[in-house]
């Protein structure tokens, strides 16, 4: 097939307006389509995270007590009682006291040294604090080590700074403070002034927030062996039997109340499963990934109407001239040929453009937006879809074109 | 002329069905994704006190040790207790309050009613009359309640509403953590956004249901909300009720109404500090800052970086939509040429021509912002779907409507100025010699 570029580009000259806002409309698509898909591609990185979390049957009660003023022995000895009654309960498996929650959306954190007295932290950590029943009620991954022992975990008091002795950390941390070496039986401080040692490591565990800040501290967390007596409230974390998760969830709540009524619990979202814990923590992201697959595919398709109706102005102009190829020997597919080529060179045009437009937004993303470099296998993609976009959609202007009979060049209009 | 115009439009834009309706089509698109994407930006970055935030101000010091210094870092973003409560006494404000959020359990009277928590806010005596709250019953608490450590309580109406039946409940006890309160005010609706005066207790559609005196606070040790931020071995001690006096932890705001006084004070508190470094409490030298209240909120970022993204996002395509549109309409402009040669030969002016044309572009703005107002309805309705914080503000108020207008015209005019001058060069005497 020989085809003529040269009187291609002749003619484009004649439409040069027409030309120049396919292609710039084509590169501002590429620029936007493929920034859009790297981030839809982060963002559902980010909701596919890994929490430890052995998230099918783990649910978490948010339970406030309505009489502030006990004490924290009054409050450890009513904690312990709703743990044998939830325990107790047959669709119930296993449950934990806790602070805080994996994809909480935010809780406590605390810097990690290596001694006390040491000015820069070492890293951060996020704090999590439970019974010898934690790792086991979460389904977390103990990889090392052992898990807490009855006899090490105690009580903490409203607003008391309790450090144990033993810790359990997540694998990303262990290794963080001990690069290489084995973590077991070392010890770190986390801003406290006696040490904690580490007699366990679970991976992987994450934080409790899924903020950006963070991120440089991602799977970093520390379990302590305490029951958090806060006058306030405490969670419950539940794990049910396989399958038994409704039930257990209807429930757990009937037994804490009838232990002791002088709880609250919130009806509306003081239980709350894993699936909703993590729908609730991520729906900016998702509201990101579904804005951003939205736009891109109303984009893309604009612009193939964009390119049709151009395209097929274009051949409804010039077919008296079609005509005049068809009847000096033109064969359809010459016609055909001629519209596509056309169209993949002010596609590729545009494309070029779009190139450093992508990487200029990318750029701008970075400086304004703390945004990751783009990986060059987003501008080959967006390149090859918009280069078939254009051709898929100059197509039925393009056959129309073709068809067009050679008896026109002979009508006037 | 205009209505000539506009006849000439609807024919045309009548003639070729499907290119008006790609173009209404990319227009609307387009504007609706603008106008959903910039109501969300501009409710989450509006003035919560309309009228009065230039007048408020949030002072910050630096007590912090010398620990992990440099140059030009920012004071803390909160206060402790002893200088907040010494900036309060000295009153060298118009007025000022101290504050700090909390969630307190209500246990009421009535048994039907199950306690439960709300959110609270314990501050300071000129907190309502600085912020101007509106009061539906009843009146704020005095400062001399605030030094007796009184049990007075203001309520919110929702609350009101909830226990009381919105009746005036002034003078009625409320049984707040185990103890007694009396009520002493109500407010009307009240909820600023973004929820300004404390941004660690969520930055929108944040709002306490009870306002108590500070000093009752501590004098009750009720349970505190929020940041809270130490250094040195301040990490709140064993035991203790309060955070160390290493630990910043109150917002502290004041009115200033005069750029005068705004001067004074920002004296005032470089004079603080250099006296308390002189009595041996702060280490580092005066470091002061003195924002106003929308500079506080620029500097604390409020509004989420994801929401801008997303108008920028939702602007770049509407920009793809308008040079769309720019070639759709250059297209249906020039296949005219022949109509519009015989205008011009029989005596329409070049002027007259691009009018015409213009007239139609805007005819197109205008079916494309209803079309975009619609779209951007439905999309506002999807973002209020959502759970995050602010997802319930996002409501399109007048002046958005009227904005959605505006640029579906002023774009469209824009994006057939090109076309339609282009349109106007035809030469009329060899359009009507070819046809």
């Amino acid at each position: 097939m020989d085809i003529q570029i040269r009187p291609i580009l002749v003619a484009l000259r004649r439409h040069k307006a027409g030309t120049l806002l396919i292609a710039l409309q084509i590169a501002l698509t590429l620029a936007i389509v493929c920034n859009a898909f790297f981030i839809i591609h982060q963002r559902l990185a980010n909701l596919s995270q890994a929490s430890g979390v052995d998230e099918g049957d783990v649910f978490v009660i948010a339970n406030y007590w309505a009489d502030v003023n006990r004490s924290t022995e009054q409050v450890d000895a009513q904690v312990r009682a709703d743990l044998i009654a939830l325990r107790q309960l047959p669709a119930v498996l296993d449950t934990t006291p806790a602070s805080g929650y994996p994809l909480r959306g935010g809780g406590w954190d605390n810097f990690v040294t290596m001694t006390p007295d040491q000015v820069k932290p070492t890293t951060d950590a996020a704090v999590y604090t439970g019974d010898e029943h934690f790792i086991d009620t979460l389904g977390l991954n103990l990889v090392a080590g052992r898990n807490f022992r009855p006899d090490e975990v105690t009580a903490m008091g409203t607003q008391q700074a309790i450090t144990p002795s033993t810790a359990i950390v997540s694998k990303a941390l262990a290794e963080r403070l001990f690069p290489g070496g084995n973590a077991l039986g070392k010890s770190f401080y986390a801003m406290g002034t006696t040490p904690s040692t580490i007699i366990g490591i679970v991976d992987p565990l994450h934080r409790q927030g899924v903020d950006s800040w963070s991120n440089s501290y991602a799977g970093q967390a520390l379990i302590w062996p305490l029951r958090a007596d806060d006058s306030k409230g405490i969670y419950y974390i539940v794990r049910a039997r396989p399958g038994q998760l409704a039930a257990a969830m209807r429930d757990a709540p009937k037994a804490l109340y009838a232990q002791n009524r002088m709880r609250i619990i919130d009806p509306k979202d003081g239980i709350q499963s894993y699936a909703e814990i993590r729908h609730r923590v991520y729906d900016s992201d998702r509201g990101m990934v579904i804005l951003m697959s939205v736009i891109s595919v109303v984009l893309l398709a604009i612009t193939a109407a964009g390119i049709v109706g151009l395209t097929s102005f274009w051949v409804g102009q010039r077919r008296k001239q079609i005509g005049v190829r068809r009847a000096l020997g033109a064969r359809q597919r010459d016609i055909l040929s001629y519209f596509l080529t056309e169209n993949l060179l002010i596609t590729g045009g545009g494309v070029l453009l779009g190139l450093l437009l992508a990487i200029g937004t990318n750029l701008w993303l970075m400086l304004r937006f703390a945004s990751q470099p783009m990986p060059m296998v987003y501008l080959v993609v967006g390149v090859l879809l918009l280069l078939l976009l254009g051709q898929g959609a100059v197509f039925a202007p393009a056959l129309r074109a073709s068809r067009v009979p050679p008896v026109e060049a002979t009508r006037s209009v | 002329m205009f209505q000539y115009y506009l006849d000439l439009a609807a024919r045309s834009l009548r003639r070729n069905k499907a290119l008006t309706a790609l173009m209404v089509l990319a227009i609307a698109l387009g504007i609706g994704a603008s106008i959903t994407t910039l109501t969300v930006l501009h409710v989450l970055s509006g003035d919560p006190l309309p009228g009065r935030s230039g007048v408020i101000y949030y002072p910050q010091i630096d007590p912090q040790d010398l620990r992990g210094m440099s140059p030009s870092k920012e004071p803390p973003s909160q206060l402790t207790l002893i200088d907040g409560m010494n900036l309060l006494h000295a009153a060298r404000a118009d007025r000022q309050a101290l504050m700090k959020g909390g969630e307190v359990p209500i246990q009421p009277e009535q048994s039907a009613l199950d306690p439960f928590y709300v959110d609270a806010r314990y501050t300071t005596a000129d907190f309502f009359a600085m912020f101007g709250t509106p009061f539906r019953f009843g009146h704020a608490w005095s400062a001399a309640d605030d030094e007796a450590k009184a049990r007075q309580v203001v309520i919110s109406r929702d609350l009101d509403e909830k226990l009381f039946g919105g009746a005036n409940s002034v003078g009625r006890t409320l049984r707040i953590s185990g103890t007694a309160f009396q009520i002493v005010g109500v407010l009307d609706h009240w909820q600023p956004n973004p929820h300004f005066y404390d941004l660690n207790t969520g930055s929108y559609a944040a709002g306490e249901q009870v306002f108590l005196p500070l000093q009752t606070m501590i004098d009750l040790h009720l349970s505190r909300d929020g940041s809270n931020d130490c250094w040195g071995n301040g990490g709140g001690g064993t035991d203790t009720l309060l955070p160390a006096d290493t630990c910043v932890w109150l917002q502290f705001w004041v009115q200033l109404d005069s750029p005068a006084k705004v001067e004074a004070y920002r004296q005032f508190l470089v004079h603080y500090s250099q006296e308390q470094k002189a009595l041996g409490r702060f280490q580092r030298p005066p470091n002061v800052r003195l924002r106003s209240l929308m500079q506080w909120l620029d500097y604390n970022g409020v509004v989420p970086d994801d929401v801008r993204l997303q108008t920028w996002l939702a602007f770049g395509f509407l920009a793809v939509c308008l040079v769309n549109t720019v070639g759709l309409m250059l297209a249906k402009f020039m296949r005219r040429a022949g109509e519009l040669g015989v205008r011009r030969a029989l005596g329409a002016s070049r002027r007259s021509l691009f009018a015409q044309l213009l007239v139609e572009a805007g005819v197109v703005g205008l079916v494309g912002g209803v079309g975009g107002a619609v779209l951007a309805l439905g999309g506002l309705w999807l973002v209020r779907q959502r759970s995050s914080d602010y997802a319930s503000l996002a409501h399109l108020d007048p002046s958005m409507l009227l904005t959605t207008f505006v640029l579906a015209l002023g774009a469209t005019l824009l994006a057939g100025l090109l076309p339609a001058w282009r349109a106007c060069q035809v030469a009329p005497a060899l359009q009507l010699k070819s046809h």
